[in-house]
């Protein structure tokens, strides 16, 4: 199956002579997707997030930290003194314009998302090759580290860390990182110990391939799918994660805007009857989710649906 | 049997020690590890007797022996806030909390059981679609945007329950003051809804998901074609043979369910303004009072272990595989 997805387009030549090009997995991957309605829609959704995050400054129609008091809790479709609307999602509680901040808020979850996941990922993946790989007391080690790690709730470390070490986007993308080699060390061990008994491999070694070249040239690609359908619905996870952190002040700078960090803010104000700034960063968060979960669900499918249920 | 409880309790064990030594590392990573526990104003000689008191003048291996054995003891060190030792501190509003993840535990089980069985013996119907498209939605809203939400809505714009406060029900009850307890339950209740609901509807989503793709599973089986063909009931196909072995992935998750929620509360209970461990946890972050995050933290991953190991015993008891194993 994994191989499958890694291979490039391919002529096939049957017995009769004839030939035909082989789809390639990208082709097979779009086929899929056409197909399949909502997978579509959420994949629009996320690079239209995406190109928030990287366009901001050249979108959002006002500094995001701009204060201004006279204009402070504006309701959404406020108009500016020359009849137009000024202020399309309000403003918060220091006159800053919602809709900026949102569309800056989008950059930081996202980099957030996929750089911790990258870590946790390029870490749980290593180790749980190398432990599936030797096995022995490398593997027994790695292992128990993972069930430690399992054994308590890691928002709660990750609270901890935070707390002593200060926030920050460094701190906050390493703590949530290092969150989640465990799921990604145990499925790569898992799938290693299932392909190290198999021909390719006993192959590679008897032409004298080393173990390093092994681990990753012949086996890497093999285990990749599976790594990958878990990838997507951890970035989902990881965003929550993160603005539950922010929530709580432990997320990136006030300075900087961020989803979780806005509602934070919002709380002061729900008394008030300012339910905009409540409701738009939480429906921009839950997009977001929504629509890696959405999509995760297709790559599972498409990829790995070994993993359906699990 | 006992080999299998004497490695699941040294299991244990060592998770622990990984948690505490885990959280002494980084008191260590933050450099000199005193001005942790002392405040802003303190002077210099203040700084000094406090290192010299919790040892971190000395070397590392020997602040390690001196802070486990502190900690053995329940002493976590004093708030730098009220003074008061930040165990007692944590133990004081552990009820609240527990009251609030039991009621969401519970929300979030009774309520995906019925769900999920719906969902799949109506498997493919608009009523499974729109049960699968309510839990993915679920699953990927913020717990405390949901709050944020229900207090809005029901809370302030339609008034029906509060939006905030506690009516205790474990407090008097451990203080053997039973009559009290039971006249407080309904007002504890009306309490518990909105910030129970929002705690509960990420389980609730992932239970009803689980619980409707095992059913599915249990449901194309040999033996409940079995029960079928030998011309029982629907009703009581399902009911007696397939629910049974669905639920056997729902008891595996409990024990991890509980550690979820209590994560979960954390941010939920400042959404509420609720008395427990998270709202203590959350004002010990913006005062920087790092001694009482410490024994939150510490003690909920204690408790989460805890219930772990309580889970797993059951679950073997239960298991005639593990248990005969």
């Amino acid at each position: 199956m994994a191989q499958q997805v890694m291979e490039s387009t391919q002529v096939v030549r049957l017995v009769n002579g004839q030939t035909f090009v082989a789809p390639s997995a990208w082709l097979r991957a779009r086929r899929s997707l056409m197909r399949a309605r909502w997978p579509l829609v959420a994949l629009f959704i996320l690079a239209a997030i995406a190109f928030l995050g990287v366009f901001g400054p050249q979108i959002a129609p006002k500094d995001p930290n701009r204060q201004n008091i006279i204009s402070r809790l504006q309701p959404p479709f406020t108009e500016g003194r020359s009849g137009e609307v000024e202020f399309w999602l309000g403003t918060d509680s220091l006159g800053r314009d919602v809709l900026s901040r949102l569309i800056y808020g989008a950059r930081v979850s996202l980099l957030v998302g996929f750089v911790a996941v990258g870590i946790g990922g390029v870490i749980g993946t290593l180790l749980g090759l190398t432990a599936g790989y030797f096995g022995g007391i490398v593997d027994h080690l790695i292992m128990r580290l993972a069930d430690i790690q399992l054994g308590f709730p890691f928002i709660l470390l990750a609270i901890m860390v935070l707390v002593v070490l200060g926030s920050g986007v460094l701190n906050l993308v390493l703590v949530l990182g290092i969150g989640q080699w465990v799921t990604y060390a145990r499925i790569a061990r898992g799938e290693t110990i299932s392909q190290r008994e198999k021909e390719y491999v006993e192959a590679a070694h008897s032409v004298g391939m080393s173990n390093v070249r092994i681990m990753f040239r012949s086996i890497l690609p093999n285990i990749l799918a599976p790594l990958i359908v878990i990838a997507s619905f951890n970035v989902a996870s990881v965003i929550l994660a993160e603005a539950s952190l922010s929530f709580l002040g432990l997320g990136v700078p006030p300075t900087v805007p961020t989803w979780g960090g806005m509602l934070a803010d919002s709380r002061d104000q729900l008394l008030g009857g300012s339910w905009w700034l409540a409701v738009y960063p939480g429906v921009a968060i839950m997009l977001t989710v929504l629509s890696l979960n959405i999509l995760g669900d297709w790559l599972r499918d498409f990829l790995d649906p070994r993993l359906r249920g699990a | 049997m006992t080999q299998y409880l004497v490695s699941r309790l040294l299991q244990s064990i060592i998770v622990i020690v990984g948690v505490t030594f885990f959280a002494f590392m980084t008191l260590q990573l933050a450099g000199d590890p005193t001005y942790l526990y002392v405040s802003d104003r303190a002077s210099a000689e203040e700084i000094a007797t406090i290192r010299q008191r919790l040892g971190f003048d000395r070397p590392l291996h020997e602040q390690y022996i001196t802070y486990m054995t502190r900690m053995v003891q329940g002493d976590f060190g004093t708030s730098l806030v009220t003074k008061m030792p930040a165990l007692d501190l944590v133990m004081t509003r552990l009820p609240a909390t527990i009251e609030l993840t039991l009621f969401a535990m519970i929300l979030g089980l009774v309520l995906a059981i019925p769900i999920g069985i719906l969902s799949a013996t109506r498997r493919g119907t608009p009523l499974d679609g729109g049960i699968m498209l309510f839990a993915i939605f679920g699953q990927s809203m913020p717990s405390f945007w949901l709050g944020i939400m229900l207090i809005l809505t029901v809370g302030l714009g339609l008034r029906w329950l509060p939006i905030s406060g506690h009516v205790p029900v474990l407090q008097p009850l451990l203080s053997g003051d039973v009559g009290l307890a039971i006249s407080n339950v309904p007002d504890a209740l009306r309490h518990l809804i909105l910030p129970g609901i929002t705690i509960a509807v990420f389980s609730l989503s992932r239970n009803a998901r689980l619980i409707r793709s095992t059913m599915l599973e249990v449901l194309s089986q040999d033996y409940v074609r079995t029960a079928r063909a030998k011309g029982l009931r629907e009703r009581s196909v399902v009911g007696r043979h397939a629910f049974r072995n669905s639920l056997i992935p729902v008891v595996t998750i409990l024990g991890l369910e509980f550690g979820f929620l209590l994560s979960g509360v954390v941010v939920v209970e400042t959404v509420f303004s609720w008395p427990g461990v998270g709202r203590l946890v959350f004002n010990s972050i913006n005062q920087r009072d790092v001694p009482v995050v410490q024994a939150a933290v510490i003690s909920f991953s204690f408790l989460f272990v805890l219930l772990n190991l309580l889970v797993d015993l059951v679950y073997a008891r239960l298991d005639p595989r593990v248990r005969l194993n």
